[in-house]
């Protein structure tokens, strides 16, 4: 097991190299010069050369690779075209915002999406299933940034519950949260649905119900127990979609996370915040999906079994 | 030839059958039939130059009235005139990189699939990689990266759709190329490429149909999505993502500035799901559940 999840672990380097690569090479060659960017608009030839070694801008492509991917690891991002303050501080205080955006998505998500998901299978062509179908048609298909802003003119707006925009209160996390996790409500109630509905015509679904017991616990223990493998996969996958679904909320909500700050730099032309952006967001997208392989061994005794036996 | 003609007909016959059972994949033709017709004809209901881009102060943010059903804008433009134009932007750039996508990551996996180990591997790593990053993310790298223009959105979409369509046809690929009749057409001494072409491709379309049904959808949610956040295509030109972005500063005064565009959106997306669902399991029987 320890074998298994260490080799996973390896394999995430060569993923992540690429990744940093792609990404450090298509901003590399991004349109405008960085130094004219540091330097404002007045500045003599010396300043400007003096500028571009120090920036390490006279280094050959590769070198600068590979300088950067080492000051990377040691949480030197290099710094802010804009600010010249260090990236890994703008990073460190918007990242908590975006994690805690998506953490509070899943979760309403997932405690509201499982239940719905189960309740549909269970009553099959009700009309709660007829409902929860068709409102997660609606929710797969719907523009996320649209439904912001429509949660906003309504919640926001007319009703003034909540406010809509900025992090000042807990208040302020209802809004973008709802609207960050419709996609993958809608995905996980569809899955779990499904998922339910294959177990629950198993034979040992009969037996539970054949030996007497209790309906919530054949639905509960022996049903959903058994469902949960590709409940958790599409869990974890929308977890990481978030991510890259909160690029699009938080501009929405001006909520200060990664995602607006990337939109924001790109505009601006920061080219070392953005990099460290995608980088962040991408690794986390790749962590998760690590762990969501390594969770499967655990719910499902039969693959746990598979690695334990298996050589390397 | 006649023979081979009339057997793909009566293949085409029994998947519309079975794709015409089902009412929520009909709906979806339906709705997405509508919209094409709409785009197509767009010009003839709607005048581009007076009632797309032409201002007017004394109409800005009408709400929805006989006149104008769906309301007019910040500047006076009539919102459902922008909205049917803005089908004739979308429904096309979205075509056109899941084509590129479709053929780029095709070849790709064919490739990977037919051809070494070694080759095999160093596509899939590669592809891997783009996976990793989430493809909206992707897209937004590459654009930032290219600068902001149509082109550059298009190809940027197409890149990061490139690699599930590379895996798809990879692992179709994998399974068919040991089957007999491969074997049979190896013996009498058929090249690679005609095999890959005329006898591989045509028996994973399935998969790829789907899948490129399903991509489009997302190829317009990507749009619409970099052209919000002022990376795709900017105003005046009436794409449904910037509508809505340039709509955001009004539209807590005149909410119908945002909803329909945004609306369109969806029932679009919408209607390409449906049919990508109908159609997986008309082509497929075997996985309907």
């Amino acid at each position: 097991m320890y074998k298994f999840v260490l080799k996973r672990l390896v394999m995430l380097i060569p993923v992540l190299l690429g990744v940093s690569f792609i990404v450090f090479s298509i901003l590399s060659f991004t349109p405008g010069d960085p130094v004219e960017m540091r330097l404002g608009d007045n500045y003599s030839e010396e300043a400007y050369q003096a500028m571009k070694e120090e920036m390490g801008l006279n280094d050959p492509f590769l070198l600068r690779y590979v300088k950067y991917i080492g000051n990377a690891v040691r949480g030197d991002f290099g710094n802010s075209y804009r600010t010249s303050q260090p990236v890994l501080n703008e990073l460190a205080a918007r990242l908590p915002n975006t994690i805690l955006l998506s953490a509070a998505a899943m979760l309403f998500a997932v405690l509201l999406g499982i239940p719905l998901g189960v309740i549909s299978a269970t009553h099959q062509y009700s009309a709660v299933d007829n409902i929860s179908m068709i409102g997660a048609l609606f929710g797969v298909s719907m523009p996320n940034f649209w439904l912001g802003l429509m949660l906003i003119v309504i919640f926001a707006a007319g009703l003034r519950w909540f406010p809509s925009s900025g992090f000042e209160d807990w208040a302020s996390i209802v809004l973008p949260a709802v609207t960050l996790s419709v996609n993958s409500l809608a995905m996980i109630t569809r899955m779990t649905r499904s998922s339910m509905l294959e177990t629950i015509r198993q034979d040992y679904i009969r037996t539970a119900r054949a030996k007497g017991l209790k309906e919530g616990v054949i639905v509960i223990k022996h049903a959903l127990r058994n469902a949960m493998i590709p409940i958790v996969t599409t869990v974890g996958l929308q977890f990481g979609f978030s991510l890259g679904g909160a690029v699009l909320v938080e501009t929405v909500f001006a909520w200060p996370g990664i995602g607006r700050l990337l939109v924001e730099c790109i505009k601006l032309k920061d080219t070392p915040v953005v990099v460290a952006c995608v980088l962040v967001l991408a690794t986390m997208f790749t962590v998760i999906n690590l762990c969501i392989d390594i969770l499967y061994a655990f719910l499902d005794p039969r693959i746990r079994a598979q690695y334990k036996t298996a050589k390397g | 030839m006649t023979n081979e003609k009339n057997r793909k007909k009566s293949q085409v016959a029994a998947i519309w059958r079975r794709l015409r059972k089902n009412k929520m994949a009909v709906l979806g033709l339906v709705i997405l039939s509508l919209i094409i017709l709409l785009a197509v004809f767009a010009d003839l209901l709607f005048d581009y130059e007076t009632l797309v881009i032409q201002q007017s102060a004394a109409l800005r943010l009408k709400p929805p009235s006989a006149e104008h059903w769906l309301g007019t804008d910040e500047v006076g433009r009539d919102i459902l005139a922008r909205i049917v134009h803005g089908a004739r932007i979308s429904l096309p750039v979205a075509f056109v990189t899941i084509a590129a996508a479709t053929v780029i990551g095709g070849l790709l996996g064919a490739i990977s699939g037919y051809g070494s180990r070694q080759l095999d591997n160093i596509i899939m790593r590669i592809m891997d990689v783009f996976l990793a990053i989430p493809s909206i993310l992707l897209s937004i790298a590459l654009v930032a990266a290219l600068g902001t223009s149509m082109t550059n959105m298009i190809l940027a979409i197409s890149i990061s759709n490139i690699p599930p369509f590379a895996r798809i046809v990879r692992s179709a690929v994998m399974t068919i190329k040991n089957e007999e009749y491969i074997e049979a057409a190896r013996a009498i001494g058929a090249s690679d490429a005609r095999i890959i072409v005329k006898h591989i491709l045509p028996n994973c379309m399935a998969p790829i149909i789907v899948q490129a049904t399903l991509s489009i959808a997302g190829s317009i949610l990507a749009i619409a999505s970099l052209s919000f956040i002022g990376l795709g295509i900017s105003p005046p030109t009436p794409e449904w993502g910037s509508m809505l972005s340039t709509g955001r500063q009004f539209f807590r005064a005149a909410w119908w500035v945002c909803a329909f565009p945004g609306f369109a959106i969806m029932l679009t997306i919408l209607s390409l799901n449906l049919l990508g669902d109908g159609l997986r399991d008309a082509l497929d029987p075997k996985l309907k559940t």
